[in-house]
């Protein structure tokens, strides 16, 4: 491709994002610039609007002002082919509790493009291969979590966007999460986070403090 | 990335993708689907209980109770539309898929069109037996409310998207939808009496077909407006 998914064009950035809920201003003119390789993390308290600010972000709140771009085009203008490049792990995991995971991870796989790993091995990765037969609703949380990031392994796109992705899982579950991030920002991945702890990892890691 | 990006599955892959997801969780769970269709049978067969046998009776109010009974089972049934999707957070999910969100409504309405209003035009034939319908009128009470509960629908997903973010909509679902609906209720009722009278009834499955084409080619990307609005 000679635009677009380039190593060295993918990027995302954000200038003077403003946002509010109801008559509170979560945060003013807030900005950021990330390159493919590179991890943003959104730091602040409870209630400082890091989940919203995410959820503004893939277009589901509005900014008051501001814009974030996308390989420098405003997302709004261009929201399919952003949607098409990312993937949103959110605070609910999304899948649905009376299916199993691999019903669930077939119905994900016709929303987006696909990656070339195959299922079992994702599975046997993140340790949740023996859940196959199960309804997801006899899961345990930590379990679930896995399953969405079996979501983002499955997907081929560059933007990972992680809502505090260390809720519910154990310390083996959040050394994964950090491992398979590291896997993705060398493959020329971006990946934007929300999380209370902090994050170690061997790479660019940007902060934007709420 | 080294490799170029794939590309994003086909739109009507996701469609279909979403109507046999919908599916798929309505025969884990068949009590969703029956009990509107229970409603629906209960009515119609308690009615002539109360009203007595008498056959001309029946023949003549046969239509509008079944017509009436069918449009409450599909209200019934509207509720859960989106109701689980918004809670479980795969509502979002389908929100970020770069997926066009009005043919997603689509696979959403047709499979719950498939698990609502479906059962509804197979069961009529057996629950006209108690209004002594002929033969000729059932096929017409059939393709009717085939034509009619597509309708309904595909306007309910309208309502059931703005009132997903209340919790206890229902009343106000009802409230929103049923003066959308009243055309296809009255439309529907009369086609059916005047097939069982001997009358020219063409017109009026003209119409509903009409209603449901329209509403075919504007409820979904209505849905899907207010499913934005609701996911605020």
């Amino acid at each position: 491709m000679a635009t677009g998914s380039g190593a060295l064009t993918t990027q995302l950035s954000g200038r003077d994002l403003t946002l509010f809920r109801g008559d509170r201003c979560l945060f003013q003119d807030v900005g950021f610039a990330l390159q493919a390789g590179e991890l943003l993390l959104f730091e602040g308290s409870n209630g400082s609007g890091k989940t919203s600010l995410m959820k503004a972000m893939v277009g589901l709140l509005e900014f008051e002002s501001g814009v974030i771009e996308w390989n420098g085009k405003p997302v709004g203008e261009q929201r399919q082919v952003f949607h098409g490049s990312l993937v949103w792990m959110a605070h609910r995991v999304g899948l649905k509790a009376d299916l199993t995971l691999v019903e669930n991870l077939h119905f994900e796989s016709a929303l987006r493009p696909q990656s070339a790993d195959d299922l079992d091995s994702v599975l046997e990765r993140l340790d949740i291969s023996r859940l196959k037969p199960l309804p997801l609703r006899s899961l345990s949380a930590g379990q679930q979590r896995r399953v969405a990031l079996a979501r983002m392994l499955l997907a081929d796109v560059p933007l990972w966007l992680m809502d505090e992705p260390f809720t519910n899982l154990d310390r083996e579950g959040r050394a994964l999460v950090m491992r398979l991030v590291k896997e993705h920002l060398a493959k020329g991945g971006l990946c934007a986070m929300a999380a209370h702890q902090d994050v170690e990892i061997d790479a660019t890691v940007k902060k934007v403090v709420l | 990335m080294s490799a170029p990006q794939r590309d994003v599955p086909g739109m009507l892959d996701s469609l279909f993708a979403v109507a046999r997801r919908d599916l798929l969780l309505a025969w884990k769970r068949p009590g969703d689907v029956l009990n509107p269709l229970f409603f629906f049978a209960m009515v119609c067969t308690l009615f002539p209980l109360a009203v007595g046998p008498s056959a001309e009776q029946l023949t003549f109010s046969g239509p509008g109770v079944l017509w009436v009974a069918a449009l409450l089972a599909m209200l019934i049934a509207l509720n859960s539309l989106f109701l689980s999707d918004f809670d479980d957070g795969s509502l979002e999910q389908l929100l970020v898929s770069p997926q066009p969100l009005p043919l997603l409504a689509i696979g959403k309405t047709a499979a719950h069109w498939l698990t609502s209003g479906l059962p509804l035009v197979l069961v009529s034939p057996i629950v006209a037996i108690t209004y002594r319908m002929p033969g000729s009128v059932v096929v017409v009470l059939m393709l009717t409310l085939t034509l009619g509960t597509m309708s309904l629908s595909l306007l309910g997903s309208i309502g059931a998207a703005l009132t997903v973010g209340l919790h206890r909509g229902t009343a106000l679902l009802s409230l929103l939808i049923l003066p959308l609906s009243m055309p296809v209720l009255i439309i529907g009722a009369n086609t059916v009496s005047l097939a069982a009278g001997n009358e020219t009834y063409s017109a009026g499955v003209w119409a509903l077909a009409a209603y449901a084409v329209g509403a075919l080619s504007l409820a979904p990307f209505a849905t899907a407006a207010a499913l934005r609005i609701s996911n605020e």
